[in-house]
């Protein structure tokens, strides 16, 4: 037999080859992502050619052209207008926003108690970072401190009036604070509340489900706006003479309800995801009413509203604006008040104030977003496709 | 009507008839159309909320009135004034926090009157529809915000001490694009940028029907988005106040070839505010106005009130309450030297008008009518003595 002759085994390995130029790397990507069909190609190009028509002019505008810094309005128009630049000159006012750049942040708040805000933002930012990180230990303490501890200093801090701090009134507070404040109070009501609410509209107690389901559809029934102004003017009128509340106070009573009903609503949501078989389930354990809801139910129906919840944070944090209908101003209130400011008009200080306060509604609101993401990622332990 | 039967019968008690009675009064028609003018007027023709904040003014008028306001002020060490949340010129917060404008000016002049000193004066930013009810209800003393003096307000329990500022609705054309038009009433056929539903838009239709004109209204919602379709060449003229026009220009992108056409269409006589029923206090922001023209029309300046008190020419001896017994300010609640404190503090009429609308701030609005009687203009001091 000769045949044996003829096979071969191979004794050693051969080293793997890179794959070839066009199949590996920059490449590929763009092959497989940009233009894997003639339609793919056509709209890659189309959209380059955009960017390309789009991006050097919001550049040139924003950083290139931008006048950064400057004593008033003639450093941000050109000498037809009363300014220095040149004729045709057309750049990003960023030396308005810098010189506003304090009452943007604490609006009137007395300059040399700004180190309050600065120290309750400290502690804010402090006791936050470790919350959100899940291998940091001691949550409920944090969550503890967080929640009930924090908000009471923060009050004190704020308000002042007491161990020989001055009493800092609220019509004075502005800008980021007011927004952060009334998101943060926001935030921290609606989520309890709206569970609670949520609880009690799916109660089988008539008279309970009947109050939880007129206070949702009220409030949900009514803009933001009339609430607000609603406890700011109608409110009073139905009060004796001579008891006031504070108007941040009102202010922030009505964004609480208000974002409770919605919270509510995104939460029966959840509620309602969750198969029968679960409640039977723990039913059948012998568990009660208060331990199902809180060791079977609500932990599925949490994890699986999350986006919902975050989109209504999220909206609750955009719709603090609204504030600026009862003369209280927030970010936005606070940069447009600045617009009247004759020694900063020109033809770009409008546009570059509110590119400033939609980018620090940005900070927040990606922030709130990709945080999200990360903690839906991390709680998929279910549902992965 | 077979509603209307229903009400007035036997199903509902006479309670609810009578309230329905009321409520059928209003004139719901035009329920819900409001609007802000360009000088922050708000054009409410919203009955119903009208007639619920009269009746508040009512409940409070009896507990508000009575008080004695000096002695109030003097108290809490004070004076609370109710201001613009941002008008160019007039009352605007700048760059350091601190608010700064013609009517602030008279907030300082006030403060100085009753204080001797320019700096014991809180500020209220407020919005055309809450100035009243603030007034009202006592949260603010006195309200320099650029309000219109008419009958309705002053029959509405409130007294208007005097002008400090003759307003009036005018034009603003591009005289490269319209050259050789000068008057107002050359402007037949033409496309005229405004506001919606305000006095403006009112004044404006008056006027053309009267002058048996043709134009065509462009109208926007917004006082920035006006300001834009005029930059932009959508219309030929842009209306509104006089003052507002001067500030707008500054935010035009060739401001040098826009001018104010002389024509004023509207009467707006702007002045301070104070709840009717305290003399004394309407006699101390009436004489504060006053003074200030006197002190103009004397030659009297910040830079030299304290040598004319030390001078010998009578009448300017008697002003500054240096004649030997005088009881001039004290008669009006004050100190003898109160004329001193308020030029020292502000400048004279003169001075604060230049500083904030006139040659000296970035407005560059001329006197006009609001030079002194005898160079031409209506303000007229009542004298001193």
């Amino acid at each position: 037999m000769v045949d044996s002759n003829l096979s071969f085994v191979r004794t050693e390995m051969l080293q793997g080859q890179t794959p070839p130029l066009a199949e590996r790397g920059v490449v590929k990507w763009v092959r497989t992502n940009l233009f894997a069909t003639p339609i793919d190609s056509v709209l890659t190009i189309f959209a380059l050619l955009i960017i390309a028509w789009f991006l050097p002019p919001v550049i040139r505008w924003a950083f290139i052209e931008a006048s950064w810094v400057g004593p008033d309005r003639s450093v941000c128009a050109t000498v037809a207008q009363g300014g220095i630049q040149p004729e045709g000159w057309s750049g990003a006012c960023w030396a308005y926003v810098n010189a506003n750049f304090n009452q943007f942040m604490y609006g009137r708040y007395p300059i040399e108690e700004h180190w309050r805000v600065n120290l309750v933002g400290i502690m804010f930012v402090l006791l936050l970072v470790p919350l959100l990180i899940p291998k940091v230990p001691y949550k409920a303490l944090n969550a503890i401190t967080f929640f009930f501890i924090f908000p009471i200093v923060a009050f004190f801090l704020l308000v002042g009036g007491w161990l020989g701090l001055s009493y800092v009134e609220t019509p004075l507070w502005g800008g980021l604070l007011v927004t952060l404040v009334i998101s943060f109070v926001g935030i921290c009501v609606s989520l309890p509340l709206g569970i609670i609410l949520a609880l009690g509209r799916r109660s089988k107690l008539p008279v309970i489900k009947m109050l939880c389901v007129i206070f949702i559809e009220t409030i949900r029934g009514v803009p933001l706006i009339t609430v607000l102004f609603m406890a700011s003017y109608m409110l009073p009128l139905f009060l004796p003479p001579g008891v006031t509340f504070d108007k941040l106070l009102r202010a922030l009573i009505g964004v609480a309800l208000f974002a409770s009903a919605y919270m509510a609503e995104v939460v029966r949501g959840g509620l309602q995801a969750i198969p029968k078989g679960q409640y039977e389930g723990a039913d059948s354990l012998g568990l009660g009413y208060w331990q199902k809801t809180r060791l079977i139910i609500l932990p599925q129906a949490l994890k699986l509203v999350i986006p919902s919840i975050v989109n209504t944070f999220i909206g609750l944090f955009k719709d603090t604006s609204l504030v600026s209908v009862i003369s209280m101003f927030d970010l936005l209130g606070i940069v447009k008040q600045h617009f009247s400011d004759a020694n900063w008009a020109s033809p770009q200080t409008p546009i570059s104030g509110l590119v400033f306060a939609g980018f620090v509604f940005w900070i927040f609101c990606f922030g709130m977003s990709r945080y999200s993401l990360f903690m839906e990622n991390r709680l998929d332990t279910g549902h992965k496709r | 009507m077979a509603f209307d039967s229903c009400v007035n019968g036997r199903h509902i008690g006479p309670f609810f008839r009578g309230a329905w009675g009321a409520i059928r009064q209003y004139d719901f028609s035009s329920v819900g159309t409001m609007g802000i003018n360009l000088k922050g007027q708000i054009v409410m023709k919203n009955l119903v909320l009208k007639g619920a904040l009269a009746a508040s003014a009512l409940v409070l008028l009896a507990n508000a009135a009575s008080a004695a306001t000096l002695d109030d002020v003097k108290k809490k060490g004070f004076l609370q004034c109710g201001v613009n949340t941002g008008l160019p010129g007039f009352a605007s917060p700048n760059d350091k926090g601190e608010w700064s404008g013609f009517d602030v000016d008279y907030c300082r002049a006030v403060a100085a009157a009753v204080f001797g000193d320019p700096t014991k004066v809180k500020y209220t930013p407020l919005s055309a529809k809450d100035r009243l009810p603030a007034l009202q209800s006592g949260e603010i003393d006195v309200l320099i915000r650029n309000t219109t003096w008419t009958l309705s307000r002053d029959e509405q329990g409130f007294d208007f001490t005097g002008v400090n500022y003759y307003d009036g609705q005018g034009f603003m054309i591009n005289s490269k694009k319209l050259s050789g038009i000068n008057s107002a009433l050359q402007l037949s056929g033409a496309s005229v940028c405004v506001q919606a539903g305000t006095t403006t838009e009112l004044n404006l239709a008056d006027y053309f029907k009267a002058n048996k004109m043709e134009y065509n209204p462009v109208v926007f919602e917004k006082v920035e988005e006006v300001n834009a379709a005029y930059d932009s060449g959508r219309c030929d003229a842009y209306t509104t106040d006089q003052s507002g026009l001067y500030a707008y220009r500054l935010a035009l992108t060739a401001p040098d070839d826009h001018i104010v056409l002389p024509e004023i269409i509207s009467k707006e006589p702007l002045g301070p505010v104070v709840r009717q029923g305290d003399q004394q206090w309407a006699d101390i922001i009436r004489w504060t106005h006053y003074a200030l023209l006197t002190a103009e029309e004397l030659g009297i300046t910040k830079a030299n009130v304290e040598e004319l008190a030390k001078g010998d020419s009578p009448e300017v001896k008697r002003v500054l309450g240096q004649e030997a017994g005088t009881k001039l300010g004290t008669d009006l609640g004050l100190t003898n030297d109160w004329v001193v404190n308020i030029v020292k503090a502000v400048g004279n009429y003169g001075e604060i008008f230049d500083k904030n609308l006139g040659s000296g701030s970035p407005l560059k609005i001329a006197r006009g009518i609001n030079a002194q009687w005898s160079k031409g203009g209506l303000q007229y001091a009542m004298p001193i003595r």
